[in-house]
């Protein structure tokens, strides 16, 4: 069986509005079936992404083909999408009463359907952005993905800070779209094209000025620069992912962080040879590591500290992405996934009986061993210990600024590092040094406990066995997908 | 295989501790057997053979050229020895465990299975990772179980060890990437054999960073500041470990990997190394001295000790390394013996304030006489295994440059040395004399001797450090063929 990679999209955007359709009509069901049977199709799509016919090489890259592309790396980040939005509805069902209370709707299971469906066309956006190699395919696909954002974030709507964090995001989100089509402008007034491998090309024609092109570029990384949390368009971060309910913050974080990455990524190729494009990058990611480190070490909401901590993580991307090792920057990503996600399922299913903060979670350990091992075995990760994946991405990382020589990136970053133990492990102790505050153990349910036994064994299989994620990388023949060995 | 079941059997255990399995029992079967294990490799190894043998390997990552690998050579059977032996012991000397009975054990056997693994990996990924294992339990074991200011102290080893570790990550990747791409591999047989396609001019960077790694970990002066701190307020069996092997670590990495790869950095920063050992014989030997809690001084003293060792290590001379591994080896047993002696004074008259001990030799025989063994070993006195250490230091060192015209900067050093045995006999002995001589303390009426079950693992380790402080040259010759083959690529 050989299936085009668009499909892949169609199928997901289908699963969507089927779930927007039945939900409507079926008042009387509990709708969280509806998130059950979201993530049965969409782990079907992820099954059936084994499956894909290869894309045209890239001489024969016209029609559709020039705004789409299922190379290794797009395929790559489909999967990673699919995975994301699976984890983080399993969280959302978990997470349903807090919405449903913060609601005060009329009808008990009200705006709940909406809730599980808005992730399945975050999804569809997210696996496109991972394809789109022109301009306008970025700029629709990132779109739908911030649209249905606004909504997620500002979804409990009763709720003071969740508004406050949907309106930030809304004009800021605005804001860098802006940006973003302006320096698109820019790019296609000098080049003429809107294809990324045709700007390249055109860059090299010595006829053309450079200026203004590299200008176009620095608008557009203000956009993405948004989208991945790096200093100076950070500001939004902390505000939103407090606010925000606890598993879209999760979802902004991994997904949003991680689409903004396979775009730099592409976008960046054919400027990242002129030095004044490294430079500047150099700074970003200096400022990034530091900010996010520095701005984590004082703080004592456990949702704040995650958003400064998934800024600090962009610090190490960009690193990556200095570097030019895109392998490293997927690598990282996928770890960031399983940490991060795990940490979040963690802190849904804590915070429903006691609060958002690290002294909520003193003695942890002793109401609920599970929950404790499992934001051990998150934190250990994060901060970087070996046997996670979290310390291999960052081995990987480091590995490639040492071999590029980047030394003032690599000073910066083990300093930071050490700060990275410091905050990471204050959620450690309290949970395991601190009195606990009640003793009655927390209940977790059977679907979010499968979801963490499955993180905690992907962090630590992945920590000592990368092979299989650097295989899904590489588009070498023996393992290509399958379809192409026939 | 035997290899293969030392380091996976203790972290099995560990697990099955977590899980539930009874606390004390498997730990005290599964560490019996890890040194009944790592004895039969003594016997199996064949000494005076060069390279490494009882080689295993298994693919982890094939872009990486990442392998799990495991060998023995002299030098690594050894600290594997010193691992099991104290592990053995501390798991023994675990007394009563008020609360997590479970996780207490479970993070002992994890220092100990970290510090196995890294001994016996002969792959640099392996060996950086396992003894990064031990960094959780030991900031557990002194956050919930320590004494004293626990919390700062857990906080400050935790931060200087991560910091240390990842400097030494970084230089473990320089130390990959110095070579040609296709000469490169995590595997510490091939970088024996690429270690001269290292260019001199890139050695001295790689070197100063691994030093600066390995010395963290190590406690090197002016890095030292976390380590009696946390062997002050750690539970007395993970002081044991810490101090006892764990902390060994970056000794063992740089006889390992810095001295044979790097000679050149090694040359190029030898002064440099010479005036921070002088910082840990000569300035933290006066520091102790002046301490007035006996737990705080036995943190200090182990500190000082270490001098000794990178002495060794700094005079580049067979005898010289040589005697810094038989140090390794005897610090590693007299100071886990110390500390195990002094957790449990603390446990019968809650406290270790040297002021408020005294005559202690009357009510605890026992422990008197144990504690007078490790004293005399840890100062280093004729017929424990420490003094062999010592000596073989100080002549190897002597000898280093050595010019019938004038002192070299080699034979300063070996005479500030020396110093240092005194310096190390006066905070000793006073101790000694502090705790169990002199009348009994007011508040110390009912205390009670060690248990007699304690014979067992007391014994154990005065018995090894007087054996091989009277045949040292039984381990002399398992670990000098290692040596050997460094000083004959050099020449």
């Amino acid at each position: 069986m050989i299936i085009l990679a668009p499909s892949l999209e169609i199928a997901v955007l289908v699963l969507g509005v089927l779930v927007l359709l039945f939900e409507m009509f079926a008042d009387q069901i509990d709708k969280r079936t509806f998130a059950f049977a979201a993530m049965l199709g969409l782990a079907t799509v992820f099954a059936a992404s084994f499956f894909l016919a290869p894309s045209p090489t890239e001489a024969a890259q016209a029609g559709f083909w020039s705004f789409y592309t299922a190379d290794p790396l797009a395929i790559f980040f489909k999967r990673f999408a699919l995975v994301t939005t699976i984890f983080v509805l399993a969280m959302m069902i978990d997470y349903a009463p807090v919405v449903r209370d913060s609601i005060h709707a009329a009808s008990p299971q009200a705006g709940l359907g909406e809730f599980f469906a808005l992730p399945i066309f975050t999804c569809v956006g997210l696996m496109w952005m991972a394809s789109a190699i022109d301009f306008v395919m970025i700029f629709v696909s990132l779109e739908l993905v911030t649209m249905s954002f606004y909504i997620l974030v500002a979804f409990m709507r009763r709720n003071s800070a969740s508004l406050e964090a949907g309106v930030k995001y809304l004009i800021l989100s605005a804001l860098s779209t802006g940006f973003l089509v302006y320096g698109i402008t820019w790019i296609f007034g000098v080049t003429g094209e809107t294809n990324l491998a045709r700007v390249s090309a055109a860059l090299v024609n010595p006829a053309i000025e450079t200026g203004p092109a590299l200008f176009g570029m620095l608008l557009v990384l203000v956009a993405l620069g948004f989208k991945i949390a790096a200093v100076p368009f950070q500001i939004w971060v902390p505000d939103v992912y407090q606010g925000a309910p606890t598993p879209v913050t999760a979802y902004l974080s991994v997904g949003s962080k991680a689409a903004g990455f396979v775009v730099l990524l592409r976008v960046l190729q054919p400027f990242l040879v002129m030095p004044q494009m490294e430079r500047l990058l150099i700074l970003v990611a200096l400022g990034t590591l530091i900010y996010g480190n520095l701005a984590a070490l004082p703080q004592t909401n456990l949702k704040r500290l995650l958003a400064y901590s998934s800024i600090a993580h962009a610090g190490y991307l960009l690193v990556g992405v200095v570097c030019l090792a895109g392998e490293a920057v997927a690598y990282y990503l996928v770890a960031y996934l399983l940490m991060t996600l795990l940490s979040f399922a963690v802190l849904v299913s804590v915070a429903k009986q006691t609060g958002e903060n690290i002294e909520d979670f003193n003695g942890l350990a002793k109401r609920s061993p599970f929950l404790a091992f499992a934001m051990l075995i998150a934190m250990a990760s994060l901060a970087g210990l070996p046997f996670t994946a979290g310390f291999l991405g960052k081995f990987y990382i480091f590995n490639a600024a040492v071999a590029r020589q980047q030394t003032m990136l690599i000073v910066v970053g083990v300093i930071t590092v050490a700060c990275g133990f410091y905050y990471y492990f204050k959620v450690v102790r309290a949970m395991y040094w601190e009195a606990p505050a009640g003793d009655t153990p927390i209940p977790v349910s059977g679907l979010s406990r499968v979801a963490m036994v499955v993180m905690m064994a992907g962090i630590i299989f992945f920590g000592i066995y990368p092979q299989p994620v650097l295989d899904a990388l590489r588009p070498s023949r023996d393992n290509a997908p399958l379809a192409l060995k026939r | 295989m035997i290899l293969l079941f030392v380091v996976l059997f203790p972290l099995a255990a560990a697990l099955a501790i977590l899980l539930g399995a009874p606390a004390r029992k498997t730990a005290l079967w599964s560490t019996g057997l890890t040194l009944g294990a790592t004895l039969l490799l003594y016997f199996a190894f064949e000494a005076g053979q060069g390279g490494y043998q009882m080689v295993t390997s298994f693919p982890v990552s094939r872009d990486w050229n990442i392998n799990f690998t495991l060998g023995l050579d002299g030098l690594s059977l050894m600290m594997l020895l010193l691992t099991a032996l104290v592990t053995f012991a501390a798991v023994w000397f675990t007394g009563e465990i008020a609360e997590h009975r479970n996780a207490f054990y479970a993070c002992l056997l994890f220092i100990g299975a970290g510090a196995m693994g890294a001994f016996a990996s002969l792959d640099l990924f392996f060996f950086y990772a396992f003894h990064e294992l031990a960094l959780i339990p030991t900031f557990l074991l002194i956050g919930i179980w320590g004494t004293g200011n626990r919390q700062l102290a857990a906080w400050k080893i935790t931060i200087y060890l991560a910091t240390g570790s990842f400097i030494l990550l970084l230089g473990l990747i320089m130390l990959y990437r110095a070579v040609p791409e296709a000469a490169r591999s995590f595997d510490f047989r091939v970088l024996q054999k690429s270690a001269a396609l290292i260019p001199a001019s890139a050695q001295g960077n790689i070197f100063l960073i691994l030093l600066l790694g390995f010395g963290i970990l190590v406690s090197l002066f002016p890095f030292h500041t976390w380590a009696p701190e946390a062997y002050a307020s750690a539970p007395a069996p993970a002081a044991m470990l810490h101090a006892g092997v764990l902390k060994k670590f970056g000794l063992y990495g740089l006889l390992r990997l810095a001295l044979p790869l790097l000679p050149a950095g090694a040359q190029q920063y030898n002064m440099l190394l010479i005036y921070l050992l002088l910082g840990n014989l000569i300035y933290v030997g006066l520091v102790t001295i002046a301490q007035k809690r006996l737990d705080w001084m036995l943190g200090y003293s182990s500190v000082m000790h270490m001098g000794y060792i990178f002495l060794g290590i700094a005079s580049g001379t067979l005898l010289g390394t040589s005697g810094a591994a038989v140090l390794i080896f005897a610090h590693g047993i007299s100071i886990a013996l110390l500390f195990a002696l002094a957790g449990e004074i603390r446990q019968r008259t809650g406290t270790l304030v040297l002021e408020d001990l005294g005559g202690l030799g009357k009510l605890m025989p026992r422990a008197g006489l144990a504690f007078g063994l490790a004293a005399f070993a840890s100062i280093g006195l004729p017929g424990f295994a420490n003094f062999a250490g010592e000596v073989m230091v100080v002549f190897g060192t002597f000898r280093s440059g050595a010019n019938p015209e004038r002192f070299h900067i080699y034979q300063i050093a070996t005479v500030l040395a020396l110093w240092g045995v005194v310096i190390s006999a006066v905070y000793m002995l006073r101790a000694y004399r502090a705790v169990f001589m002199g009348t009994i303390g007011e508040s110390l009426g009912g205390v009670t001797d060690l248990r007699r079950s304690l014979r067992v693992p007391i014994g154990l380790l005065v018995v090894i450090t007087l054996w091989f402080g009277f045949f040292p040259q039984s381990f002399v010759r398992l670990v000098t063929p290692t040596f050997k083959s460094y000083f004959a690529a050099k020449q």
